[in-house]
């Protein structure tokens, strides 16, 4: 499928309708998640013919675009049952299998090494202090051959010394930089929007 | 939920050592087919745990997988269809997932398990 393609599907989707500022709910946005998505396919061969978790999927963005690129198997996962429910009713729009499971990501139970890829756009911290590195950690853990994740540009180093220090990822590595615009969803944001500097990350477990 | 995520999912309520696999209570299930990529199921084979694929597929009304199996048996077509339609084609729509060692339920609504953990749990 082409990346317009997939960006179009994307933008149909359904987002949080009452979105809970202690989970940090806001979507990756269509433009963004379907050129990760297609990164990821194109130069790196991680999605098609894979099994891929999406770690906080909130309403299905990320996993809903590996099944579009051809991902085998996909597994979305999210601690709020509100979200799954319009990312389960996204997939069934768009007429795509994909597993969804209630579950707070630091307490999961994994058997072997059946996932090849985690997606995710983890909560960046903002409310819960290290929240993106506990999701970080798990991913680096769970999936046998890439991670992909957004984190705040401010925390580069200290992404980088997690991954490769803490949890022996093989590699870490800065695909972009992107400009990430968190939707005034919340009262303490002041302005409308609000423009984050983000990096796209690849990690290799 | 499909019997490929069931093989990856143990119980981690503190202090539980065998939490897999997870029993599975099925109530209601529905089947739909999808493209047999022989490729994919010769790869993840070596990674399944076959008796609890078995067994959860027993579950869901199909007999068709044998008790043990070993890698010979992937060149024959007629295993890898079997495989395939207990791996990727069965879902589990309502019902429940138990902890082997602590008889705690998860239940699974409209396809979702709930594996969230009580707080004491954790
Ligand atoms: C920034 S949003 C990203 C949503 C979605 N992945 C996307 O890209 O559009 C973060 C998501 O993580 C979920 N979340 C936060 N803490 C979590 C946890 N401990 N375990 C699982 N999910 C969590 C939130 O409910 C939210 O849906």
């Amino acid at each position: 499928m082409k990346l317009k393609q997939v960006e179009g599907l994307l933008g149909t989707l359904q987002q949080f309708s009452n979105p809970k500022v202690e989970l940090e709910q806001y979507p990756t946005g269509p433009h963004i998640a379907s050129r990760l998505l297609y990164m990821a396919e194109s130069t790196f061969g991680d999605i098609s013919g894979k099994v891929v978790a999406d770690f906080g999927c909130g309403c299905g963005t990320l996993g809903i675009a590996s099944a579009l690129l051809g991902a085998e198997h996909v597994i979305s996962i999210d601690i709020d049952s509100q979200a799954l429910e319009i990312a389960s009713e996204n997939a069934a729009d768009l007429e795509l299998d994909i597993d969804f499971i209630c579950c707070d990501i630091k307490n999961l139970g994994w058997r072997g090494q059946l996932v090849n890829t985690v997606v995710m756009n983890p909560p960046f911290g903002t409310r819960k202090k290290g929240s993106d590195m506990g999701f970080l950690t798990i991913a680096l853990k769970v999936a046998s051959e890439a991670v992909y994740s957004l984190h705040k540009t401010t925390t580069r180093d200290h992404v980088k010394r997690t991954a490769l220090r803490d949890c022996n990822a093989k590699s870490a590595e800065v695909l972009c930089e992107l400009k990430f615009d968190v939707p005034q969803l919340y009262k303490f944001h002041k302005k409308k929007e609000v423009d984050i500097a983000v990096d796209l990350w690849r990690f290799v477990p | 939920m499909r019997l490929l995520t069931h093989n990856m999912l143990s119980c981690n309520i503190k202090g539980v050592s065998n939490g897999f696999p997870l029993r599975l209570e099925a109530e209601k299930w529905v089947e739909k087919e999808v493209e047999l990529n022989a490729d994919f199921l010769r790869g993840i084979f070596p990674k399944i745990e076959w008796k609890a694929l078995a067994g959860a597929a027993r579950a869901l009304g199909y007999n068709e997988l044998p008790d043990e199996a070993d890698a010979s048996m992937l060149d024959a077509d007629d295993f890898l269809r079997r495989f395939h339609h207990a791996l990727l084609e069965l879902h589990v729509e309502e019902g429940a997932l138990v902890c082997p060692e602590t008889g705690r339920r998860f239940p699974i609504n409209k396809g979702i398990p709930n594996m969230l953990l009580h707080e004491d749990e954790v």
